[in-house]
């Protein structure tokens, strides 16, 4: 999703351009540069801006607050505020400029030396900034000038050589980064030497992060100096600095709180623009990495892709099923356009039966279950249609309602059992947890249900099992907690997203074999989400074949394995190893399904299809109905199936 | 866990190591004569040789810093080069001050940045836009001026708490936690800004990880979900920030303590430092060290109370 594309692959001019591009957009970033300029400026030119002398006293004219004479008024010996400001700003930003030389000079070699040379040199480096870092900086310095009285050159050098290892720990990963890539590997074996890689083509994509810090050390730096100026600790008394004029302000805070305010906030303002600068540095450098907006456009009103039904097999007649998903559509909601990922996907699910959703990677099946779930993840979105539980709309009812049924109606199980239990509770509690909050028993009573729950997923030692965290399990035993935890609200359907992908063969045929024993006991309906053919005739009634996020077959099980009737299903069936003929070759589908955003306009499978004609390519496809119970998004339908599934 | 506390506790050896024999050496090793630098211009030959000696400046550099290494094993600094106090009964009469003020502000850090953080990471629009604001105010303004307009504000424009001064817990409860209010929210300022950021993009990255997904699937309610699941795993990160502020609030209280006139270690550091009292500061250093190490402690236990990961190795 990157706009940048392949940062990586740019010429370091063409980054630095396009740095420089994204920062003048940004209103916050220009203003920071302009008052750093112009306080730069006014300060190295301070004998031709300054209005009066610094150390120039009038005790005639002592705190006078602004003044046409004195705009920001005058202090307690009656010197000029805004001529002191602008001289005492040569120091501050000089100091600055010391620290931030000695943080580069020390932090940029020696992250560079680390990164790339990696190994003992690496450890022995980073261990040492590690134990830099958690030196209180502000005492050694004290230390510093208690031993070199004033010596603010000394206190900045010091301060910058502390700050140094928060800069190499920045370069270095940077720089470990980098040293992956292969044209560094390449410049290696073919024998240049190791300044030259790291100079030619190490330190100009590390470049970035180094602008970043040295601009986020700098506003440390001027929070640092203003500090000990204003304890005293640096120049000479008389001496007009920033912090020191704050100091002096404190003295006279009963008599005139103003003085406080230029001295103080032209230090704020100026650690602002630094911190700014190097924010805006930095999100310039990222943008575009972190992924979609969390909004979805202003357009996607969930009604306005309610058009055609093209369903064939429940008309608006009766329905004394569970769940009816009705021209579900789900979109990315990508800055530009949003970029639909499932588009008019109908199904149903019956009470007590078990439906498969099969497809290839990338075809839709799982972000189809989310999304009846109301479980998007960030950055997706419902576009359009229904879901019906029983006759309610779930789409539509707010999220106390729907929260009612979740784990007690519909519950869910996901392909990464293992992720899918809360890291820092043990299985027991969180387990007892939601026993008491769908049935309202007692801790006591909970716990016992807990430990009988996880017998009944058929883990061999429950009550181990309860005092076990999530990373103490294997992937069967987690998987068979994650079942436990959707059992416990005694659901009416289980929507399973590929729940034996993870897993070891022997222990995908216990999980399936657990699943339909639960169903048979239970009698809840489970929606199978899988790719595996294998599993669908194992275990299913009915399958929905998706492809390209629409559904392009809905048959029963024992036709669809008889007879598909979509060139797709029949692909996926002759790929399959353990459904193809005896000694006949086992065929493959050319290709790989498209991306969202890059689907064909009519027939989306018509670029893999051996019998694409010229119509498949041109007009929209729907599905339509071929048999009782049975649907096809294929035209050809007729002139295929006949001759093809006869042979 | 016994293991990490011992692990952490030999780590702390270097470091200790580091800061000790760093403002020793500074000292040694700078150019220039301390003792000529304390005694002055006006200071006469014969106090000048005589501070030497007292320093043991006549000394070999590896005999001074023997002898000074051993001292601080034993928890003896010194005598103040100023008064003639021992330094480690100085330290200690401090120390209850700057840690009122330095635990206080982390505390308050955690509160205020924890509940700032989780409506930042449920409401994007009105929290997140405040804490965006509060930290680049809490990061902009340095504390000595943040102390300053709280103390033009609430105590001077508006009488109602001190300006300065400290009131011992043991003197008046009540005054002790009044002379504590405007110091510690001045020291906790810049903190609750980081912990609230932290908390606000640990929390979001928390709400995306699966067990979310599973656990709201199964029923739980969204309280649930969010304050005990997530607030429990987005945590570690923020104890990390947490132990960083501690160390920071520790560096901070050298200019809180005296905008507000405290009399703890922060203070005390100053006046060493423009005394030239070589013992007194090398005193705090080593404090203040060991308050990092004990905080870092303090983390690493925490670790271990959240992620049941790290108990076990």
């Amino acid at each position: 999703m990157s706009i940048l594309g392949d940062q990586t692959a740019m010429e370091p001019t063409v980054r630095s351009l396009l740095l420089t591009a994204r920062l003048r957009q940004s209103p916050l970033a220009v203003a920071a540069i302009g008052f750093l300029a112009i306080v730069t400026l006014a300060c190295i030119g301070a004998l031709f801006v300054a209005p009066y002398d610094p150390l120039h006293q009038d005790l005639e004219r002592v705190l006078t607050g602004p003044t046409s004479h004195n705009i920001l008024g005058t202090d307690t010996l009656g010197r000029d505020v805004f001529s002191r400001l602008i001289y005492g700003g040569r120091r501050s930003l000089l100091s600055v400029l010391e620290g931030v030389a000695v943080v580069l000079a020390i932090g940029v070699p020696f992250g560079l030396a680390a990164g790339y040379a990696g190994g003992w040199a690496d450890r022995l480096l980073s261990k040492f900034a590690e134990t830099i870092m958690a030196v209180p900086a502000l005492i050694i310095v004290l230390v510093v000038l208690a031993v070199l009285p004033r010596n603010e050159d000394a206190a900045m050098v010091t301060f910058g050589l502390l700050g140094a290892p928060a800069v190499l720990r920045v370069v270095r990963s940077a720089t470990l980064r980098v040293r992956e890539d292969l044209y560094i590997a390449a410049a290696r074996v073919s024998g240049l030497t190791h300044p030259w890689i790291v100079a030619r083509h190490v330190l100009p994509r590390v470049w970035g992060p180094v602008i970043v810090q040295a601009s986020l050390f700098a506003a440390y730096a001027l929070l640092f100096e203003t500090g000990i100026a204003y304890l005293g600790l640096t120049a000479d008394p008389a001496a007009p600095t920033w912090g020191g004029m704050v100091g002096e302000a404190s003295t006279v805070i009963q008599r005139q709180a103003w003085l406080l305010v230029p001295s103080g906030t032209l230090i704020a303002l100026t650690i602002l623009a630094f911190g700014v600068l190097g924010d805006a540095i930095r999100d310039a450098a990222i943008v575009g990495e972190s992924g979609f907006p969390t909004r979805a456009p202003a357009n996607s009103s969930v009604t306005s892709a309610r058009r055609r039904v093209p369903n064939g097999h429940h008309p608006n007649g009766l329905f004394d099923g569970l769940l009816r998903v009705r021209n579900l559509s789900v979109s990315v909601a990508s800055s530009a356009t949003p970029v639909p990922i499932v588009e008019r996907v109908s199904f149903d699910v019956l009470a007590g039966e078990t439906v498969g959703i099969v497809g290839e990677s990338g075809s839709g099946k799982s972000v189809t279950a989310l999304a009846v779930l109301r479980l998007l993840p960030h950055g997706l979105y419902t576009a359009g249609g229904q879901v019906y539980w029983k006759d309610r709309d779930l789409l539509s009812m707010s999220e106390s309602s729907f929260a009612k049924l979740r784990g007690s109606s519909l519950a869910y199980i996901s392909q990464e059992p293992q992720v899918s239990l809360d890291p820092a509770f043990t299985v027991g509690s969180q387990l007892v947890e939601l026993i008491r909050h769908h049935h309202g028993v007692s801790r006591r009573l909970a716990r016992s249900s807990a430990v009988d729950l996880l017998q009944q997923v058929e883990l061999p030692d429950p009550d181990w099992v309860a005092r076990a965290h999530a990373h103490e399990l294997s992937g069967g035993m987690a998987q068979r907690v994650a079942i436990a935890f959707a059992l416990a609200g005694r659901p009416k359907l289980l929507i399973a997203d590929e729940p034996t992908t993870a897993l070891d063969v022997t222990v995908q045929a216990e999980i399936l074999g657990l699943l339909r024993r639960l169903q048979r006991e239970t009698g809840m309906a489970l929606v199978l989400i899988t790719h595996n053919w294998g599993v669908i005739a194992d275990i299913c009634d009915r399958a929905v074949v998706m492809y390209a996020g629409q559904v392009v077959e809905t048959s029963g099980i024992q036709d669809i394995f008889d007879r598909p009737l979509h060139p797709y299903t029949l692909g996926l069936l002759t790929a399959h190893p353990s459904l193809a003929e005896p000694r006949s070759r086992l065929s493959s589908i050319p290709g790989s399904v498209p991306t969202p955003g890059s689907w064909p306009a009519a027939c989306r499978f018509s670029p893999r299809c051996r019998f694409a004609t010229e119509e498949c390519v041109t007009t929209a496809i729907p599905l339509v109905e071929v048999g009782p119970g049975r649907a096809s998004r294929c035209i050809r339908v007729d002139q295929i199936f006949s001759k093809v599934t006869a042979g | 866990m016994l293991r990490i506390v011992i692990n952490r506790l030999l780590l702390s050896v270097p470091l200790l190591l580091v800061v000790s024999t760093s403002t020793f050496l500074l000292e040694a090793l700078i150019p220039g004569d301390v003792a000529r630098t304390i005694v002055g211009p006006q200071g006469t030959q014969a106090q000048y040789l005589q501070l030497r000696h007292s320093l043991g400046l006549d000394q070999t550099l590896y005999a001074r810093y023997q002898q000074w290494l051993s001292g601080v094993v034993h928890g003896d600094f010194g005598s103040s080069l100023f008064n003639h106090e021992p330094v480690t009964l100085l330290l200690n009469g401090r120390l209850s001050v700057t840690l009122s003020l330095v635990v206080g502000a982390t505390l308050l850090a955690a509160i205020c940045g924890t509940v700032l953080g989780i409506a930042g990471a449920l409401r994007a629009d009105v929290a997140g836009r405040a804490i965006d604001v509060l930290s680049m105010i809490g990061l902009a303004i340095p504390n000595f001026f943040l102390g300053l307009i709280l103390v033009a504000m609430l105590a001077v424009a508006i009488p109602l708490l001190p300006a300065t001064g400290y009131v011992p817990f043991g003197d008046s409860p009540l005054e002790w936690a009044r002379s504590l209010v405007l110091p510690v929210i001045t020291l906790a300022t810049p903190g609750v800004a980081i912990v609230a950021k932290q908390t606000r993009d640990s929390m979001r990255t928390v709400l995306e990880r699966p067990f979310i997904r599973t656990l709201t699937a199964s029923g739980l309610s969204r309280r649930s979900v969010i304050f005990k699941h997530a607030l429990r795993n987005a945590a570690i990160p923020v104890v990390t920030v947490l132990g960083l502020i501690f160390v920071a609030s520790l560096g901070g209280t050298v200019l809180v303590e005296s905008v507000f006139a405290m009399p703890g270690l922060g203070g005390l550091a100053v006046q060493a430092t423009t005394q030239h009292d070589i013992p007194l500061i090398q005193g705090v250093a080593v404090y203040f060290t060991v308050l990092v190490v004990a905080a870092n402690l303090l983390v690493d236990l925490a670790y271990g109370w959240l992620d049941p990961r790290v108990r076990v190795e």
